[in-house]
């Protein structure tokens, strides 16, 4: 079986690499790019700890091939963070105990990113609809969604500090 | 879990991806938002030889209203179809199913024509689809032709299509006036799969009396069916409660559970009852113009 070239922007950084096509986006992301922020749950596609952007759509990544992905721009929580400044998702999930292990963390985030940039204002049924494919097995979701509104109102306040490091307007 | 290998392609137009599916029939399989085939592919349930990837084929994703129909692409994503003006406006039958389909991220790469083409049984798409007398539209290399949806859902994951063709739209009537729309899903979970739900599409007459009637319902038998017991019960008679009641007990006895992670039989044709009652009262507040 041949392998096939694929190219992918991840947080702005160009990666070329030649993957057998039943390589996951995850495991090209994790194994051989080496960025391991993207977390493993479930491996079913039902926990969204794999959750990345693909050209601004939020994605479980378990659930897509890394062929599927060739030519896309892709956020990962690494992305997230600014010249050294947190994300103010990254930062509320901080302030508000939005964490405890901390597995879901990075899914959550990246998810509630693409959440944010569609809908910025909003109200807590919402963003609980909106984390419904993010599963957090410590934290009852009570202070996740505290974060959320946190980071919510900063974001309105101060919208360029959503830029991410992509750069890819979510859509 | 790592699925099999398999080869991939990515064509760009239709003529393509159907001359690919022709010539590599029997090994080829059509891969859309992934999102059901790949964890059948890591999970090795199946093990095609080629995936033709649609993503880039043009044309697919559209929804257009036309003067009798609504067209909707086969790539269409669950996403696109709640977030879309037109089927807001006068297809709620469609919007209440697209925001109830799983979670964001299988909203944002699920698509319609996967979905039908898959043929889950618990799948929201099907019975709506049913519900609504909609048409599929499957295309190959050798031609084009169209299927009744209450044609094309034969038995579990299986369908009237071939493993050569594409379905590339799905056509639904547009409501007449009077006429109104409801889908009533329960699940055990949020983003879960329906552990039984009903589709509604119904027309008042001038009478006030039901006209016309179209019934679907998911999960609770080996496919997505028409309820044409319920359907019976309602036709010309004046909607009021004990009618719905009497349809949603027909349904419930026209359908065929199996007990499964979501519930035992018995109650699962009690929901389809109580899921039919919900969706007949809605639909015909719609049809008021009261919801
Ligand atoms: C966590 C989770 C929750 C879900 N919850 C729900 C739910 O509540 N309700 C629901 O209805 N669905 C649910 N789904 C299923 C989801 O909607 C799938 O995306 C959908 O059923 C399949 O669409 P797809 O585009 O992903 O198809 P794919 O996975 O790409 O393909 C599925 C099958 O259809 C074939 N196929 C795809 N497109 C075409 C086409 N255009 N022409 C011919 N053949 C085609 C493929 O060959 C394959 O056999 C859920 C999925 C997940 C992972
Ligand atoms: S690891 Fe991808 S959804 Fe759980
Ligand atoms: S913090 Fe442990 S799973 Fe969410």
């Amino acid at each position: 079986m041949t392998t096939q070239h694929v190219s992918v922007t991840v947080n702005g950084t160009r990666h070329e690499a030649d993957v057998e096509p039943r390589l996951l986006l995850v495991h090209l992301l994790r194994d051989v790019l080496g960025l391991t922020g993207t977390h493993i749950g479930c491996d079913t596609s039902h926990c969204g700890a794999c959750t990345v952007l693909v050209d601004g759509t939020s994605a479980k990544s378990c659930a897509l091939l890394a062929v599927q992905a060739n030519g896309a721009q892709i956020t990962t929580i690494e992305g997230m963070e600014q010249a050294g400044k947190l994300h103010p998702l990254q930062q509320a999930f901080w302030d508000q105990h939005g964490l405890q292990c901390g597995f879901c963390t990075p899914g959550m985030i990246v998810e509630s990113s693409w959440l944010l940039a569609q809908n910025p204002d909003p109200t807590e049924q919402e963003i609980r609809e909106g984390i419904s494919g993010n599963l957090c097995r410590c934290t009852g979701y009570v202070n996740i969604v505290k974060a959320i509104q946190q980071a919510a109102a900063e974001l309105r306040a101060a919208p360029e500090a959503s830029a991410g490091s992509a750069g890819v307007a979510a859509r | 879990m790592i699925p099999a290998q398999f080869d991939y392609v990515r064509p760009s137009d239709l003529p393509d991806a159907l001359r690919i599916l022709k010539e590599r029939e029997g090994e080829a399989k059509v891969l859309s938002g992934g999102y059901s085939l790949i964890p059948l592919l890591k999970l090795r349930l199946a093990q095609p030889g080629l995936l033709v990837d649609i993503r880039d084929v043009s044309g697919l994703d559209g929804i257009v209203e036309t003067a009798g129909e609504l067209v909707v692409g086969g790539r269409a994503t669950h996403r696109q179809i709640q977030l879309d003006p037109v089927v807001a406006a006068r297809y709620p039958l469609l919007r209440d199913a697209a925001g109830g389909i799983g979670d964001p991220q299988v909203r944002n790469w699920g698509t319609i024509g996967g979905s039908c083409a898959h043929a889950d049984p618990s799948a929201d798409w099907p019975a709506v689809l049913i519900a609504a007398r909609a048409t599929i539209v499957c295309r190959s290399a050798d031609g084009r032709r169209t299927v009744p949806a209450r044609e094309f859902f034969l038995d579990t994951f299986v369908t009237a299509i071939e493993p050569t063709e594409i379905l590339t739209e799905v056509r639904i009537p547009r409501p007449a006036d009077r006429s109104g729309g409801a889908y009533e899903k329960i699940e055990r979970k949020a983003g879960d799969f329906a552990t039984a739900a009903s589709a509604v599409q119904l027309r008042l007459g001038p009478d006030g009396r039901i006209a016309e009637v179209g019934i679907g319902l998911t999960a609770v038998a080996e496919t997505a069916f028409a309820a044409t017991e319920a359907e019976r019960v309602l036709a010309g008679n004046a909607p009021s409660e004990a009618l719905f009641r009497q349809a949603g007990e027909a349904a419930a006895a026209q359908s065929r559970p199996s007990a499964d992670g979501h519930g035992p039989a018995e109650y699962k044709r009690a929901m389809a009852a109580e899921m039919t009652v919900r969706a007949l009262r809605r639909a015909t507040a719609r049809a008021l113009g009261q919801a």
